[in-house]
């Protein structure tokens, strides 16, 4: 089984609508959310949820006030600063550590599991689709992006399909770290703009980091033409395959403002082409690798 | 005052908001770059760099000579940091979350602290306006602490502009805070809606007062402004889709540069803020 990841580094280059294109082209595949934090890629597939879970992960203090005496060693061990002077614990700053739970000398505080999001096991037009949501202002994002993709190898092998297509999140942290180990290859989608450029070289070298093989596409090339140029330069530079070219074109936010892909908005549309052409060059690579 | 830009979905141009803002209110405006994971705001501001210095989080060393192993560092740690097989202790810095739990229950005092390298705090300056930034060293994946090293240098009492990561968890969390106001940059498609709506909700969990700002405004639908509407979200700026914009962008160019008028723009958005704080 292989599994293609999809990440960029800067936000808002296209990850999602190109995936979900994929999607519509790909066979015998799951289709997996990874980026929990901001989730979209249901906006597109619009999934019947067959199976919610609920996600627990970490732990958040709570001082029983019947029990506090107020000594204060709780407040002089805490790191993050999360407890009042009148002894409340602030749960965006309580890190879960439970150091003030092993200390405090009245066994005062309780340290409850966080219940931080919910996942999703779902049939779409295009297949089965795994997927999750992280609760607003929660943390353990990392946590959840693995369990997703653990749970899209496992309904892959159940179901004998061979491919899992992963929508990835953006930046270079946690989540994206949980989001590419193991993965067979990344694609990494940028913009011909500074900041694209700037951060495709951060995700590449990410990628490098973890030994994964990586390939680069170019979205709204046109944009400029130049900078395209010198961004498959660099990433050749980086090891990594550039495979293609999209074009700006609005058929991608008119197709997405109806809930369809590209394909099912205008099956004739050049775009559409571009796309067409680096899911041939990304499926012949993935075919030359080893599975994950 | 302290004014955050933040969004939900990446690349609506929470960027282009942040650094234009704070150079239209140059030199009152301090600028920091929050989104550490991909800092990009230099891209635009260019300033000339003062000081680069790398910041690190403690993380457990252990004396092998006074440990005995008794599993107390491990039992006490949370995130599977440090664990005890037979008479071996092992650390995994990179899971530490350096709440020192280990270091005062060890009984043998066999642990003390070393430093995991977060990444590099920047600061830096182009003409009046002070800028700060955070990068995140490649394959760190905490960067709360790192934003929060990047906050410490916001100058009190003056006008402090952040530029957030996109999301809604810790990290742009660690970006609000405390904030006076947030700037929530958006686009009019249904994924610039769906991740406004997240934004919306983790705004209103730190009870920050927020308006709107919706970017590439004439491409897409009317259902972000329909929603502004039925949550009463005060829609403080709209930015429509310009070739020119995005060329200007994609060099690195910013608009109150390329475009004048725009310096106006962003001044007026900053008194209407001012009247909402």
């Amino acid at each position: 089984m292989k599994e293609l990841v999809v990440i960029s580094g800067k936000g808002g280059t296209g990850k999602t609508t190109l995936l979900s294109a994929f999607a519509a082209l790909a066979e015998n595949k799951v289709v997996c959310d990874a980026d929990v934090d901001a989730a979209d890629l249901h906006l597109i597939m619009i999934p019947k949820v067959r199976r919610c879970e609920s996600f627990q992960s970490g732990r958040t203090a709570m001082i029983d006030r019947d029990k506090c005496t107020e000594c204060g060693l709780c407040r002089d061990l805490c790191r993050w600063d999360a407890i009042s002077e009148d002894f409340q614990v602030d749960p965006l700053e309580c890190e879960g550590c439970g150091v003030c739970v092993h200390f405090c000398p009245e066994n005062a505080i309780e340290f409850p599991l966080n219940t931080c999001g919910e996942w999703f096991i779902s049939e779409t037009r295009f297949g089965p689709m795994v997927h999750a949501r992280l609760g607003i202002a929660e943390e353990n994002s990392g946590k959840l992006v693995s369990l997703v993709r653990q749970e899209a190898k496992k309904l892959a092998e159940e179901r004998k399909l061979d491919l899992i297509l992963t929508d990835g999140p953006p930046g270079v942290g946690c989540p994206v770290i949980a989001s590419i180990g193991g993965a067979t290859a990344l694609l990494i989608v940028t913009e011909p703009t500074l900041s694209g450029a700037h951060d495709m070289v951060r995700v590449a070298e990410l990628a490098a980091h973890f030994k994964l093989p990586g390939m680069m596409c170019i979205n709204k090339y046109d944009l400029n033409v130049e900078q395209s140029q010198k961004i498959e330069e660099t990433a050749v530079e980086k090891g990594l395959a550039v495979i293609g070219r999209i074009p700006f074109d609005p058929v991608f936010t008119k197709a997405m403002v109806q809930g369809k892909t590209i394909f099912e908005y205008d099956g004739s549309s050049e775009a559409g082409v571009w796309v067409r052409d680096i899911w041939q060059k990304v499926e012949a690579k993935l075919r030359t690798l080893n599975s994950a | 005052m302290i004014i955050s830009i933040a969004s939900g979905k990446g690349g609506t141009g929470k960027t282009t908001v942040a650094t234009n803002l704070a150079l239209a209110l140059s030199p009152e405006a301090q600028l920091l770059d929050c989104d550490v994971e991909e800092p990009n705001a230099h891209l635009f501001i260019q300033p000339q760099w003062e000081k680069s210095e790398a910041v690190s989080t403690p993380v457990p060393v252990v004396d092998e000579e006074k440990c005995t192993h008794c599993g107390k560092c491990a039992e006490i740690c949370q995130f599977k940091a440090i664990v005890v097989i037979g008479e071996t202790v092992l650390c995994f810095p990179e899971l530490c979350h350096s709440c020192g739990g280990c270091m005062l229950v060890c009984p043998e005092k066999a642990i003390s602290e070393g430093g995991r390298e977060l990444g590099l705090v920047e600061t830096g300056r182009r003409n009046g306006l002070e800028f700060v930034h955070g990068k995140l060293r490649v394959s760190e994946a905490m960067s709360p602490p790192l934003i929060k090293k990047v906050r410490e240098l916001a100058r009190p009492n003056s006008l402090v502009i952040i530029d957030a990561p996109p999301g809604t968890s810790c990290p742009v969390i660690a970006a609000m805070k405390d904030a006076d106001f947030v700037l929530l940059v958006t686009e009019p498609t249904p994924f610039g809606l769906h991740d406004l709506k997240l934004a919306v909700g983790a705004v209103r969990v730190l009870g920050i007062p927020c308006g709107l700002i919706i970017n590439r405004s004439d491409m897409g639908d009317d259902r972000v402004k329909e929603y502004a509407g039925e949550e009463d979200l005060p829609v403080l700026m709209e930015i429509p889709f310009d070739r020119r914009i995005a060329e200007a962008y994609s060099k690195g160019e910013a608009l109150v540069d390329v475009m004048p008028e725009w310096r106006e723009k962003f001044k007026a958005l900053y008194r209407r803020i001012q009247e909402m704080v």
